[in-house]
């Protein structure tokens, strides 16, 4: 089911958590909203979801408006950042529960509940958890259950709110893997909130990125990386070094108040100056993580340190020490004016 | 004793437990038994004789049944009262949370004249039910509205910190799932708080059962129809009959001990079928 988002504002009080949000949701895809806390993904996720309501704008669901219809009445599964499990129930209980609340009419037998319960859990691996209590899972088991308790009424869109956010990093990676993998299997339109941007990169067909209430870039995984489009993008996903005009003018080209963005495994080391542009620095710290090796370099006479990430073979064929001379020069670099959105150049 | 002691981390055990026995055995212990000693001297025949006496019974009927109702009416409302504390804001809602304590605070005596002023049937409460030809005040319908006042802070104060513990994300988990308002609460939210409600209840209904300040204001105290038994323990004190006063009390203990015993059971077997 697609999902059509036109002109959408929310206002908690004086703070706008959306300004005029407009977003197209593919069929069977799914989409991550990343963004810092307080960003407004969770408010659209809610919206989305029917568990809030939007002070303007549209929502269709295939092309059909939304908005009179409330949580129950909308078929979207939800799960939450802190599983919302029912504590009293049984797993088996938890996951029966969207086929006991349906309609007379509509509800199913026992017998059919019993095999449906039980055909989710072996989706989510966890058949053999049948009778146990929520309190007595781990964070990892609690979240699949949520998952499979929200699939158990066959919900046309599954929303998961920071789905992720209260597991340690090894689940978390983990159940990553395995949501993209069950997201192959069932293909529901899905949309995850995330601060994480290595989750949202690593799992999610498209990436929304949002940063105050607005939409700043909305695109593959690749294309935000590889491509950001203002400079919220660079900083947010991935690292990046920042060269303002004013100490770097040869490299943003004079346009006056400009800073030049450049990613840190864009920029090449040499012990000689590469050409006209390139800026002699001193090394002050290498450090050696795994398949990489970070190597903080300052401009003569600055205090800001400039990061680049060197693979090991490179780094090897340099052999860099604290206190050396060298000279830099980005590879790929975009230009940005100061304190706006506006793109004056890229290399 | 180390038999019973499970190793703890905590120090203090052997400590904290005596000091536990020597305060009970003071205050609770102690006091009680010599309910039972001073019964002793009536003798088995005497005993039974009193316990059966027609005023006797009576009076126990009205002081168990008053406040079996008090406090089903008080689980009912206090619920309700819980609820709109714990789920809502509202201008004065620091007001309205202090004004639940009132009945604890407020001497008894003073609730038993306010309250008998009100329902009386020319009272400005008890006047529009004079009208349809009921009485409240002086029967034992003014009883339950004065253990009622009493009550209503135990299950207040025992439901809303379970209900606040059950997040709004649960409710919502619920209604995405397709669970209507009803299905909701009640299979989401009573069953949480059902523990708590039984909890508030027994202490409604224990402390109604010991009332008598606020009640013999409001009773009438008309034999056989609307006098509690705490009010023939104080008429037989007044008599000197220690003795028939501590037997009525060791009956009222019995009973009481019996009932909140069974509301215990009751929540064990409730705990054992779910988890906390």
């Amino acid at each position: 089911m697609s999902i059509t988002i036109t002109n959408l504002n929310k206002q908690f009080g004086t703070y706008k958590a959306l300004n005029d949000i407009n977003l197209e949701v593919r069929s069977g895809e799914l989409l991550a909203l990343l963004g810092p806390s307080g960003c407004g993904k969770t408010s659209l996720l809610r919206i989305i979801g029917g568990l809030d309501v939007a002070d303007a704008g549209k929502l269709l669901f295939n092309g059909e408006d939304v908005e009179q219809r409330n949580a129950r009445e909308r078929n979207v599964g939800f799960v939450f950042q802190h599983y919302a499990l029912f504590r009293h129930m049984t797993v088996f209980e938890n996951v029966a529960f969207g086929l006991r609340v349906k309609p007379k009419k509509e509800r199913h037998n026992e017998a059919e509940i019993k095999r449906r319960v039980h055909e989710l859990l072996d989706l989510v691996q966890l058949d053999w958890l049948a009778d146990r209590y929520p309190s007595q899972l781990s964070g990892g088991q609690r979240q699949r259950i949520a998952l499979a308790r929200a699939l158990a009424v066959e919900p046309k869109i599954l929303l998961l709110d920071e789905p992720f956010g209260a597991l340690d990093a090894k689940v978390r990676k983990e159940l990553r893997r395995w949501l993209r993998r069950l997201h192959d299997e069932l293909h529901i339109t899905s949309i995850f909130v995330t601060h994480d941007q290595e989750e949202a990169l690593e799992v999610a067909d498209r990436v929304v990125v949002m940063n105050k209430g607005n939409i700043e870039q909305i695109g593959t995984p690749d294309e935000v990386y590889a491509t950001p489009a203002t400079p919220f993008v660079y900083q947010f996903i991935g690292n990046v070094n920042l060269f303002h005009s004013r100490d770097y003018a040869s490299w943003t080209e004079q346009h006056g108040d400009a800073v030049a963005y450049v990613r840190p495994h864009d920029i090449d080391i040499s012990r000689t100056p590469q050409d006209s542009t390139a800026l002699q620095v001193e090394v002050k710290l290498v450090r050696a993580i795994g398949s990489v090796v970070r190597v903080e370099v300052a401009a003569d006479g600055s205090s800001e340190f400039i990061e680049i990430e060197l693979s090991r073979e490179r780094f090897d064929a340099t052999t860099l020490a604290n206190g050396d001379k060298v000279f830099i020069r980005p590879r790929q670099f975009r230009v940005f004016q100061t304190g706006g959105q506006h793109e004056l150049s890229a290399a | 004793m180390s038999k019973f002691k499970a190793h703890s981390v905590l120090p203090g055990f052997n400590l904290s437990l005596g000091y536990t026995l020597l305060y009970l055995s003071l205050i609770v212990l102690i006091p009680l038994s010599a309910l039972f000693f001073k019964t002793a001297t009536m003798g088995w025949s005497g005993f039974y004789d009193l316990a059966t006496g027609e005023r006797v019974l009576a009076s126990l009927r009205v002081t168990f049944f008053a406040s079996f109702a008090a406090a089903v009416l008080n689980a009912l409302f206090g619920l309700i009262v819980a609820w709109v504390l714990v789920r809502y804001t509202f201008p004065g809602k620091r007001v309205v949370d202090a004004l639940v304590d009132l009945p604890f605070a407020l001497p008894t005596a003073v609730a038993g004249i306010t309250l008998a002023a009100l329902y009386a049937p020319n009272g400005w409460i008890g006047h529009y039910f004079a009208a349809y030809d009921i009485k409240i005040a002086y029967t034992p319908l003014g009883i339950v509205v004065a253990l009622t006042f009493i009550g209503l802070p135990f299950v207040v104060r025992t439901v809303q910190p379970v209900l606040a513990d059950v997040e709004a994300e649960v409710e919502e988990a619920a209604a995405s799932l397709g669970a209507g308002r009803l299905a909701v609460f009640r299979r989401v939210i009573f069953p949480a708080v059902y523990p708590a409600l039984l909890t508030g209840f027994a202490l409604a209904f224990a402390r109604a059962i010991g009332e008598y300040g606020s009640v013999i204001f409001i009773a009438g105290n008309m034999p056989y129809i609307s006098e509690i038994a705490p009010l023939l323990i104080v008429s037989k004190l007044e008599q000197y009959d220690y003795a028939g006063a501590t037997a009525i009390a060791v009956l009222m203990l019995l009973v009481s001990f019996a009932l909140l015993f069974a509301i215990n059971g009751l929540q064990w077997w409730n705990s054992r079928r779910g988890t906390r």
